[in-house]
């Protein structure tokens, strides 16, 4: 950006509609340049330019637009992108959406300010994720097991513990063998005052305020100033990861709110709609969300990502899961019908997946027979939930007794694998033993999914 | 020419600019003080409307386009192998050592470096006649490649003088005259425009497979060298691996890897992996025959559009090398909606789901630009380029207009499906949707590689999963009991076709690549065994003896048996599967 453009003030408006507002008579405003609003009655309100034709500048107010005029608002042209002050002092602070201080702390000090839309990594600068973070929940470390630098979102439904999840997972993650801690960044985008207090009592539980930077974007908040929050709060973590060698991870709920909040303003200004009136351009901008996760050749920190998305009656093909989906490395999705069972964490192993998985498990990392086992559960327990459609039409007699014993895995990978309570940590080992116990059930000729010499280590009898 | 115009409104990745008169469509512009790549995409009198290549962020009305001449076009001589390109081919490499690990505006820097001094060695001498596409000269880039350097397409004439030695690509080699008298002075390096395809003389029958080692590709739907795939496939489903295994194992001579709007660490994967891995032919690494594109999905949306036309370009220069060029892109639906992207923020009509009316002829001349062909020259040479593309459907569903646009080119079709991934079936191959419109052209090729049984067995394979897939509808009301004898059987082979054959895993080191011999008689053994098996329950043998036969196991694990011990296995099998069913 120039530094040599003087701050500009006008009071031009001449047109205001949804989030949007029209400046006309402007002269050298730069495209994405931040604007600095004040109200009739002399409240400050912050804005961006997103279009510039000539001298009228189209630009949104984060705050919303209620109470302006096309008389007497003034508008002050920053010379600047958006920018956020960061410093090794914000952890355990608590700021807003747009990056003030909440919590009746002294402002931040920045030791640097940093562009909030960040700079694509370079492909060849990154090292591929690879280090085991054990989560102590066993549907995730055993069969999706989530790495250093990954990038894994929760696909969720209204009334799933995804909270609980996510909070039982900032609590537990670790990389076995070492000491260092996650740094947790929590960004909140439109989530209710209780979902909120739920986060914060819990971090507080823990001890682990004065460890977790929060930028919160609550329900009650302006809705376009959601779209600042996650890139304020990954910006962030790039600071601490990759200046301050800091292993991050950035929890972020709702990415559904944000993307209400990007249909919001491209209808207000009247774009082509792509599906469900979400933007034709929602993909680049979930990628310049979630594609800054990743380590980096030669530097110590880490940034794992661990978005929550509420998926729109439960419809994994809903545009903002189905473009997550294709961004991400993986999912976990909880399920309803697992959920109504009573079992917690509901997580439907079946649609469930971790894309670095291969890379992060196995000997060295966590034990050589991991993949099979992981392989064999999916196998056995997808074939056991076949039946249980078969046996609501033909009875369970009509089976075999191959066919049982799969029947008989399934129950048991539930109840046993998959439940587990909410302050239960189990280590990796104990994740896989289970496993092997549990294959006891299925004929020993069926474990085609795992090599011979595991299976006469781990199934001695 | 150089004009220079002025921005006048910039929204996103588009800007218009005027006092654009006398620049040309498709030319490449500096946008702004920071210079920033661009191209024209729309002229209306002193207006241009440009796509820019970089973040528009800070770009202000009032600052300078200058046009460049020429349009947006890459360069392509030694050097361009084993590189790593973003969308409008700028090294990655060499971005990095320029502004460090996360990538900076307008930086400019050359795809090709023009100080390394390359051994040329002359093929032809003074005096010879040659034309546009002719072999003038080799350069050894690396241990899986020798470059052809090529007379340029517009070129011909007498060569006058030629080098024999160390140059640069800038470096004239050699000095043709043409027809007129005029002295035509050739470098190893040549600029072509992406969006042109390069000539070639005539596309010929795709009647050689492109052999990859998948046994579901190679065995069930086999591409032809110089044919066009896609693979459509809602996230999750394997898309990506089974692309980076057809990168892997491919019997191309050259592979052109295009991430297209995809995953930043995919792409690190492949260029931590590939240097490692070796040519199952030459024993040379892989990356050593490979160009790969990475446009990550933050990278700016236009370069993510040019960036498939980049890779066909490189593609075709091969080509024209006389090589056969395997193209992988992944995903041409985020090229189409960059396409779209674009389309909207010019406010363009909208076809379908917001698509660009022109999507269809769009995807179309991309595919066309596949194909076996006679490559120009005094002497044709056979070269090809194999296309596959891979298509990301939203919420799995095949009939939006990306997957339904590709699949009226394309004549081989992966379809993967997402509950076969669910049950961990990789590749997630559907069976019994998938097609390839080449079987029948190769046919001969594979007879006469593996045996006259080939095609037979394919069929017969082919109807006993047609068949299962009925038997399983019944099963499903009155369970797998109530079947006749003979169609359990049915259901045991395809089960094993399912699980010993078709299911193939890419994390294992035998596994990944299974040579065509090898897949002919895996399959051969589990078609023996439903002869058998069939003949056992004709002379009265009992079914649940069958269902749990030792030699079941031993099937099961034949795709582990290293090659080399194969064939002998294969024997040991076959005797042992035999003499088993006999006794039942």
């Amino acid at each position: 950006m120039n530094t040599d453009i003087k701050t500009r003030e006008y009071t031009t408006v001449t047109e205001v509609a949804g989030p949007l507002m029209v400046v006309e008579g402007v002269e050298g405003v730069a495209y994405s340049e931040m604007v600095d609003i004040e109200t009739p009655a002399g409240e400050k309100r912050s804005g961006q330019v997103l279009e510039v034709r000539d001298d009228i500048a189209v630009v949104q107010v984060f705050e919303g637009t209620s109470d302006l005029n096309t008389k007497t608002t003034k508008t002050r042209f920053t010379g600047s992108t958006a920018k956020i002050g960061v410093s090794r002092e914000m952890m355990g602070r608590i700021f807003n959406g747009t990056g003030k201080p909440i919590d009746g702390g002294p402002e931040i000090i920045p030791e640097k300010e940093l562009d909030i839309n960040g700079s694509p990594m370079n492909p060849t600068s990154r090292e591929y994720p690879a280090d085991f973070i054990q989560t102590g929940i066993s549907t995730i470390d055993g069969m999706n097991t989530l790495v250093r630098g990954q990038k894994l979102p929760i696909f969720s439904g209204s009334g799933l513990p995804h909270n609980d999840l996510a909070a039982q997972i900032a609590r537990q993650a670790k990389v076995v063998g070492e000491d260092t801690e996650f740094t947790v960044i929590f960004g909140a985008m439109g989530i209710t005052h209780e979902e909120a207090n739920f986060f914060m009592n819990e971090f507080e539980r823990t001890g682990a305020l004065e460890k977790v930077t929060v930028f919160m974007n609550l329900a009650d908040d302006p809705a376009i100033e959601r779209i600042l929050t996650p890139k304020m709060a990954l910006t962030t973590a790039e600071y601490f990861a990759f200046e301050l060698g800091m292993h991050v991870l950035v929890i972020l709920t709702d990415l559904t709110n944000y993307c209400e909040a990007l249909r919001e303003i491209s209808a207000a200004r009247d774009e082509v709609p792509g599906r469900r009136g979400y933007p034709g351009y929602m993909y680049t901008d979930l990628a310049g969300i979630y594609e800054r996760a990743g380590r980096i050749q030669g530097k110590e920190g880490s940034i794992t990502q661990m978005p929550i998305l509420v998926m729109p009656q439960d419809d994994i093909t809903h545009p903002i899961p189905d473009l997550t989906g294709y961004i991400t490395e993986g999912q976990i999705v909880l399920s309803r019908d697992i959920f109504r069972k009573g079992i917690y964490p509901p997580v439907d192993v079946l649609p469930s997946l971790s894309r670095l998985m291969s890379g992060g498990i196995g000997e060295g990392k966590t034990r050589p027979d991991h993949s099979g086992v992981s392989d064999q559960m999916y196998s056995a327990y997808a074939e056991g939930r076949d039946l249980r459609d078969l046996v609501a039409v033909v009875g369970e007699e009509a089976l075999t007794e191959r066919d049982q014993s799969f029947l008989k895995f399934a129950d048991a990978f539930e109840n046993r694998f998959v439940t587990q309570t909410k302050d239960e940590d189990r280590t990796i080992e104990e994740t896989l033993d289970l496993g092997w116990d549990m294959f006891r059930i299925l004929p020993r000729s069926e474990l085609k999914r795992v090599k011979d010499e595991f299976v006469a280590e781990h199934l001695k009898d | 020419m150089i004009t220079e115009g002025n921005i006048i409104k910039i929204a996103g990745p588009v800007i218009i600019a005027d006092g654009m008169r006398g620049t040309q469509m498709h030319e490449m512009v500096r946008v702004g003080e920071a210079k920033l790549i661009g191209e024209i995409i729309e002229l209306e009198g002193d207006t241009a409307t440009i796509q820019v290549y970089e973040e528009t962020a800070g770009i202000k009305p009032g600052e300078v386009v200058e046009s460049t001449g020429g349009p947006l076009s890459v360069e392509l001589g030694p050097g361009i192998m084993g590189a790593i390109y973003d969308g409008i081919e700028r090294p990655l490499e060499i971005i990095r050592s320029e502004s460090g690990d996360f990538i900076a505006r307008g930086i400019q820097v050359p795809s090709i470096d023009k100080e390394k001094k390359w051994t040329f060695k002359p093929v032809v001498a003074v005096g010879d006649k040659v034309t546009g596409g002719d072999i003038i000269g080799e350069v050894e880039e690396t241990s899986a490649v020798v470059h052809k350097i090529i007379v340029p397409p517009s070129v011909s004439g007498t060569i006058k003088s030629i080098v024999n030695g160390d140059y640069t690509v800038v470096d004239d080699i050699a000095e043709v005259e043409t027809e007129d008298g005029s002295i035509e002075k050739i470098q190893m390096l040549q600029i072509w425009p992406v969006r042109k395809a390069r000539p070639y003389v005539e596309k010929l029958d795709p009647d050689i497979p492109l052999v990859t080692g998948q046994r579901a590709q190679d065995t069930f739907f086999s591409v032809a060298k110089g044919g066009t795939a896609a693979i459509p496939g809602p996230f999750g489903s394997g898309k990506t691996v089974t692309q980076q295994q057809l990168a892997k194992w491919a019997d191309a001579d050259i592979v052109v890897y295009i991430g297209c709007g995809e995953r930043g660490n995919e792409m690190t994967e492949v260029l931590t992996e590939f240097p490692f891995l070796d040519d199952p032919k030459t024993g040379n690494p892989i990356m050593d025959r490979t160009v790969l594109i990475a446009n990550t999905s933050n990278m700016p949306v236009a370069a993510r559009e040019a960036c498939v036309y980049t890779g066909i370009t490189i593609a075709e220069y091969f080509r024209d090398q006389g090589y056969d060029v395997a193209l992988m892109a992944d995903s041409t639906s985020r090229w189409a909606e960059a396409m779209r992207e674009i389309s909207g923020r010019l406010e363009e009509m909208p076809g379908e789901e917001g698509y660009p009316a022109y999507l269809a002829s769009r995807l179309a001349q991309f595919y066309e630009r596949a194909g076996r062909v006679h490559t120009i020259g005094s002497k044709p040479k056979e070269a090809s380029i194999s296309v596959v593309g891979a298509v990301s459907p939203p919420g799995g569903d095949l009939s939006e207009p990306v997957t339904q646009n590709t699949l009226r080119i394309t004549k081989v079709f992966w379809a993967l499906d997402a509950s076969l991934a669910d049950k961990r079936h990789f590749p997630s191959i559907d069976w019994l949707q998938s097609y390839s419109l080449y079987v029948d052209s190769i046919q001969n090729w594979w007879q006469e590689t593996v045996g006259d049984d080939w095609r037979a067995n394919r069929d017969e394979a082919m109807v006993l999963l047609q068949e299962e897939s009925e038997l399983q509808e019944i099963v499903q009301l009155v369970g797998p009991d109530a079947l006749p004898d003979s169609q359990q059987v049915t259901l045991q082979t395809a089960r094993m076709l399912r699980e010993d054959f078709l299911q193939q895993n890419a994390f294992d080191d035998v596994d990944t690549y299974c040579p065509p011999a090898k897949q002919a008689d895996m399959l051969r053994i589990i078609l023996l065994f439903n002869k058998e098996a069939q003949n056992a329950i004709a002379r009265g043998g009992d079914i649940k003896k069958l269902e749990s036969l030792p030699i079941k196991d031993e099937i099961a694990r034949m795709k582990y048996v290293p090659t080399e011990e194969f064939v002998e296995k294969a024997k040991d099998i076959k005797a042992k599967l035999v003499e088993q069913i006999g006794g039942v």
